[in-house]
């Protein structure tokens, strides 16, 4: 995983697999980058992420309701077909801007 | 159905077997020339599965979970995932889109809508303290 910081924003570029198994520890990262500063904004880039399945649901969930409540905002961008059908499927695209 | 061919795999139900059991079954698969859009539903599907079987079947403890797969000679999956864990209560109520039992865990509650979505069928059996079977069902060859 992969940071990069723009003012208020940072862009975190996901790797790999997110399912049950990795799922807490891309959870504790990602709280980590938002707790350590006074970060406001995030975008998941998910372009080497190759599969999510709905414990990628609940983390990114999760997120958007943390960055939610400090007045901030959650982009995802970059899913591949098989990501981007699980994240519609669960409503996310609703709420959840994609770039 | 005529099988020509099955496998059977036995793991321990911990988390990094979500990965094996899912790439295990796509393996598998892969000798009928899917599609990789139908191969990605089925490794979605599984990995659901297994973890639902590792997460709320097993709880705190730990058991085995067990994969079986066969191939119709018309081109169909089938797929059977099952445990001897805990069981579930009310399966209507288990499959209802975001319901679940761990939210205090970011648990999204959407695994058996995945599984529906992504599968042709998915039939659900399960006894209380006596484990659950979740038996699904893939055309893999495209018409």
């Amino acid at each position: 995983m992969r940071l990069e910081r723009n003012r208020n924003t940072v862009t975190v570029y996901l790797e790999g697999e997110m399912d049950h198994c990795s799922a807490q520890q891309i959870r504790r990262m990602l709280d980590q980058s938002i707790q350590e500063s006074d970060i406001k904004n995030m975008v998941l880039d998910m372009r080497e992420m190759s599969f999510m399945d709905s414990s990628g649901i609940g983390v990114i969930l999760g997120r958007y309701k943390v960055l939610r409540s400090r007045g901030g905002k959650l982009t995802v961008r970059n899913m591949n077909r098989q990501v981007e059908k699980v994240f519609k499927l669960s409503g996310m695209d609703q709420i959840i801007d994609i770039e | 159905m005529e099988t020509v061919n099955s496998m059977k795999i036995t793991f321990l139900s911990v988390p990094e077997n979500e990965s094996f059991a899912r790439v295990a079954v796509s393996a598998f698969a892969v000798q009928l020339n899917p599609t990789l859009d139908i191969l990605a539903d089925i490794k979605t599907a599984v990995s659901e599965a297994v973890t639902n079987a590792i997460v709320h079947g097993y709880r705190d403890g730990q058991g085995m979970v067990e994969v079986e797969a066969a191939l119709s000679r018309d081109g169909i999956l089938y797929l059977t995932v099952s445990d001897e864990g805990c069981g579930i209560c009310d399966i209507e109520q288990a499959m209802q889109p975001f319901f679940t039992t761990q939210p205090e865990k970011e648990r999204s509650g959407m695994g058996f809508s995945v599984m529906q979505t992504f599968m042709d069928k998915v039939e659900v059996q399960s006894q209380k303290g006596k484990g659950t079977r979740v038996t699904m069902e893939k055309k893999l060859t495209v018409a």
